[in-house]
This record gives structure tokens, sequence and C-alpha cells, in this order.
């Protein structure tokens, strides 16, 4: 298979020298490579009106929420669609926050996305370097089993944490929310992942020079993985903040709740005041949409290396 | 100090030694992973041995449990909630994969090319992943008010007078549900065909194209062939996340309107957490897990014969 590929490689820088030796041959090459970059640019110009137009399309619901936050609750649903609001209503971005404890809420999924990503990330980095760089019996059953969870849907057990939650008497409490998600096979596996393509040499070079299994993981491998620590670390604050179904069951009282759960049932109390609604969804995606612009790159690596939701 | 200095040296190669240095990596090894492993242990793995234990016991939140054998699954395969759960989960699944799936091919295609500024296209199609699900099922229920909301609107401007209704509807609030999902999902899906795009060698494009071959059938002749290991990933785990549909649901439609969007986790939540049925309900979760492990199972084969 690579064998073929090279030789073509091989036959078409041949074939391209070839070609430009006698001047006619050169002046006809030219001619042709000028038609096709025109060409080119012209797919070019196509691919990029193609692109914004699906841009545009799937943006719509985002537009359309942030148009809807500026409006009058009865502007908001009108015949024909006002996509630019006739007249500007920014004192919903005030008023919500005196209609909803939209504070508290913000304070609340900072505070779980904080810890829970510390959490996972620290004893995640941890249990990765036991089961990528040192070798001990039993070590990859164990790992088995750490996979096989993966694959376990959260549904089909969430009901036995929820007992174990109730006898410990966790349930509405964030440190129910935290005990769940902070110790996650996803965190293990992702970083696993990531220091398998480190070079075990690395570290038995940090060895022969006198470095413990603790510094090594500290001052060879950390620094090495700085872009997968950034890729957990941004999956995992954004799972958490996003979570819905965990804060819904575990959270019962309302100081407790995340803006998931505010916004829900901010809708369901207020089901016509439109305006407002959007208003809370456009607040309650601004810190996520500001994470994902400063990170986004390690978004992408990690779905690409991992292939995994958290 | 001085121990720990000596041990660290080179080992020398005789057995004792070895041992010695195996004892002390299965130490080491322990207290990496035992963080992480008491955690992972209680609320992970306990949890998940307990579910399938429970599923064939009777237990409500205050009595003590009994073994029952499959009672509980007999009354399952009994129960109509039951079965129309499953009927909506395969619903959603045919909807929600194939759909995701060719739109995640399509847009990774159309992204898969050197020009200025695609960073902002790829990322722009990937935002709507990582949204906020309430906030993404509130507009879209919004942007689905089948007086006045924007999509019917839309339908009446092109000519569509009986435009559906939508969540209110036991008809259309399942296609509703599976739209809403395919815009969030199909970003992710397209960063993992990218991935997989970006890994055929640009040589076997133009092997086919010296062989003459058009863009349809370089298409149909490289490019689905050299992505079939990412198929298969993106099948898996797409068919896989179709049958745990739990959020969107809950927040969109909570099953409604019937039970026409009734898919299996809610079930289990409900019967589970929310009756304290919990022998019952984790009878549902073994479905729901068996399922799953046979789609990966299923398809995972599939996969291996066509390699041979």
């Amino acid at each position: 298979m690579t064998n073929m590929a090279e030789d073509l490689k091989a036959e078409a820088q041949f074939a391209g020298t070839g070609l430009a030796s006698a001047p006619e041959d050169r002046r006809r090459s030219e001619r042709k490579r000028s038609t096709r970059e025109r060409k080119a640019r012209t797919t070019d110009t196509v691919i990029y009106a193609v692109l914004a137009v699906l841009v545009v399309a799937l943006m719509v619901p985002f537009i359309w929420m942030v148009s809807s936050s500026l409006k009058e609750n009865n502007q908001v649903l009108t015949v024909p669609i006002q996509w630019i609001p006739t007249e500007f209503v920014w004192s919903n971005y005030t008023d919500i926050w005196t209609r909803i404890p939209m504070m508290g809420y913000l304070q609340n999924s900072l505070y779980l996305a904080v810890i829970i990503t510390c959490l996972q990330v620290l004893t995640g980095s941890l249990a990765a370097y036991g089961f990528s760089k040192v070798r001990f019996p039993g070590r990859d059953v164990l790992f088995l089993a750490y996979i096989g969870t993966i694959a376990v849907p959260w549904q089909a057990y969430m009901v036995p944490q929820y007992i174990m939650m109730q006898n410990l008497g966790l349930t509405n409490s964030f440190n129910a929310l935290i005990l769940l998600q902070a110790f996650g096979a996803f965190g293990v596996f992702l970083m696993r992942q990531y220091y398998m393509t480190i070079p075990d040499e690395l570290c038995e070079a940090a060895r022969i020079d006198g470095l413990s299994e603790y510094g090594i993981w500290a001052r060879v491998i950390l620094p090495l993985s700085k872009p997968a620590l950034a890729s957990l670390a941004l999956l995992t604050f954004v799972n958490t903040w996003n979570d819905y179904m965990g804060p819904f069951i575990y959270l019962t009282s309302n100081r407790l709740w995340t803006v998931q759960l505010g916004l829900r049932s901010f809708v369901g109390q207020f089901d016509a005041e439109y305006a407002m609604i959007m208003t809370g969804s456009v607040i309650s995606v601004i810190p996520i949409l500001i994470i994902f612009l400063l990170g986004q790159r390690y978004f992408i690596q990690g779905i690409a290396t991992s292939g995994m939701k958290g | 100090m001085t121990t720990e200095t000596i041990t660290q040296a080179p080992v020398p190669v005789h057995s004792r030694g070895n041992r010695k240095q195996a004892r002390r990596n299965t130490l080491i090894g322990w207290t990496f992973i035992l963080p992480n492993f008491l955690g992972f242990l209680a609320f992970t793995l306990i949890p998940v041995l307990a579910a399938f234990a429970l599923s064939f016991m009777e237990w409500a939140s205050f009595t003590a449990p009994k073994w029952v054998g499959l009672a509980n699954f007999q009354r399952m395969l009994a129960s109509d909630t039951f079965w129309v759960a499953l009927r909506n989960t395969m619903a959603y699944a045919l909807g929600h994969v194939p759909l995701t799936m060719a739109l995640a091919l399509l847009l990774a295609m159309l992204l898969n090319r050197k020009l200025k500024g695609i960073g902002f296209f790829r990322v722009a199609i990937f935002f709507p992943y990582i949204t906020s699900l309430v906030a993404v099922a509130v507009v879209w229920n919004m942007l689905f008010s089948p007086d006045s909301g924007p999509i019917n609107q839309f339908l009446h401007s092109i000519g569509i007078a009986e435009a559906p209704g939508w969540t209110s509807s036991s008809d259309w609030a399942m296609p509703a549900v599976i739209i809403t999902s395919v815009w969030r999902d199909m970003g992710y899906y397209m960063v993992l065909y990218l991935a997989g795009l970006q890994a055929i060698p640009s040589e076997l494009y133009e092997a086919a194209e010296v062989d003459g071959a058009s863009a349809w059938q370089r298409f149909w002749n490289v490019t689905i062939p050299s992505l079939r290991p990412t198929t298969f990933f993106v099948v898996v785990m797409l068919t896989v996340s179709s049958f745990k549909v739990f959020d969107l649901i809950v927040v969109m439609t909570n099953g409604g309107p019937g039970r026409s969007t009734t898919v299996l986790s809610q079930l289990i939540y409900q019967e589970g957490i929310g009756e304290g049925k919990f022998g019952y309900s984790s009878a549902i979760s073994l479905v729901l897990f068996l399922i799953v492990l046979t789609v990966t199972v299923v398809q995972f084969k599939i996969q291996q014969r066509r390699e041979r």
C-alpha cells in the first residue's frame, strides 16, 4: 500500500521534471497551470459561498436567540419575524438578575465545574501515568475495567448511584455531584491515550538520572502533556457546566441550583416571558462561548484523539 | 533515604532484584492509580455491578431487597410503556444516526481544504455541540412553536399551508427532537470525519485522477473505503449515544405529548428515582445496556469481516 503510494509520488515527480525541459512544453504547462489556478480560484469562491450560507443557516438559532433577548415579550413571536428589534430592550439584561437568582446559579455552576475539573485532571493524569508508564501485574485487567465502564450507559447505573448517595446522606449537596463526576474513567482514558505517545525512553533516562516516579510524572510527563491536559480540562469544564441531568437528580433546593436548572425552571414558571427566557439562555451560553474561543484548538484535539464524549 | 537511592539505581539482572523491583513497581503503580480508582470503584464500578444484581431483586424504597429472579423482566415485557419507550428509542436512533452521519461527512468534505479562514467555519459548525443543552432545547422549542414560530413561518412562506404542530403533536414531536439533536451533534462527528479525511494520503487521489476517475468516482472509490474505520467508529458512537438519549428529551418534550417521545433512559429515571422501584428500573437498565452492547459487538463483527 505505502509502496504503491511512494511509487506514484516518484512517478509524478518524474513526469513533472520531464515536462518542464522543452520551452514549448514549458509554455503549454504554464498555460495549463494558470487555467487550473483560475479554476481553483472559482472553486474557492463557490466553496466560500456555500460555507457562508451553511454557517448562517446553522447559526440561525443563535442569531434568533440573541435578537429575541433584546425584544419585548410580545415582539418575539411576530409574523413576519423581525430579525433586528425595532427597539433594543437592553433592560432585559439588567432585569434578569433581579427576576431570578442568576448570580447564585452562575456561582454554583462555576464552583462545581472548577472543582470537578481540577479533581478530574489531577487524579486522571496520575492514574494515566500508572496505567501507561509503570509496569505491574494486574494493570491491564484493571484498565479494562475502566474501559468497560465507559461503554456502559450512565443511565444504566444512575439508580444504584442514587441509592448510594441517599444512604450516605449526600443527596441535595454538591458533594454528590463532585464524587460522581470527578473520578470518571474518561479522564484516565484520554490522558493515557496521550501518555502512550510519549516515548518510554524519556522516563527511563529520568529514572537513571535519579528522579523518582512522582518526579518523572511532575517534571517530565506533565509539562509534555499540556495539550492533553488542556483538552481534558476544557471538555470536563464544559460538560459539567452544561450538565442537566446530574443537578436535576441531585440538587433539589433552589439555592444549590446550577444555571441549567435555573434556566429550565424559569422557562417552566414564566413560559410567556419569551424575551427574558432568551436573555437567560444567552447568559448561560456566554461563559462557554468565551472558554470555547480561548481553547477551541484543544477541544478539537481532545475529540480527535480520544473520539469520546465525557 | 539511602535505601531509596539504592533501589533507584539501575537494577542488576538477578531474580531477587527483579522480584523486589516488581513489588516496588506494584506499589508505585497503585499509588498513582489509587486517588482515581477509589472514586471510580465506589461511584462507578460498584453501581454498575449493583445495577446488574438489582435487576433480579424486588426492592422499593422502604422495603428490604428480595431475590425475585426474572419477575422484573416478565413485568417489563408485559408493560405497554416499556414497548412504547423501546419503539421511540429506536425511532430516534433511526432518524438521528443516518442524518447526523451524512451531514457530518458532507460538512467534513466541504471543510477539508486549505482555505483562508477555514478554521472559522469549522469552529462555527462545532459550536452548537458545546452549547448548553437547556438553552438549545429552549430556543428550538420556540423555533418550533406551531403558530408563529420561525420554522413554521418559513414553511408557510414556501407554500406549505398545513405546517406541522411539532412538539405539540404526537406525530411531529419526535422529528422535532431529532432535528434539534442532529443540528447539535453533527459538528462533533464532523471533527471525527475531518480527522479521518486528513489521514487519507493525497497520492491515492492523484493516482485516481491519473486514471481518469471523476470526482464522484474518486469519492466512491477512494474516500469512502479509506474512511471505513472512521465510519465504523462514528456509527458505533452515534448508535450508542442515540440509545442513551435523555437530557434533550426531558428538557424539550419530557416524553410527551402523551407518550410519543418517552425513551428508555427516561423510563429508567421515572421508575427508579421517580417512583423508587429500584429493581424494576434496573431490569430496564439491563435491557438498555444489552442493546448498547449488542450494537457495538455486531458492528465490530461487521467491521472485522469487511477487513478480511
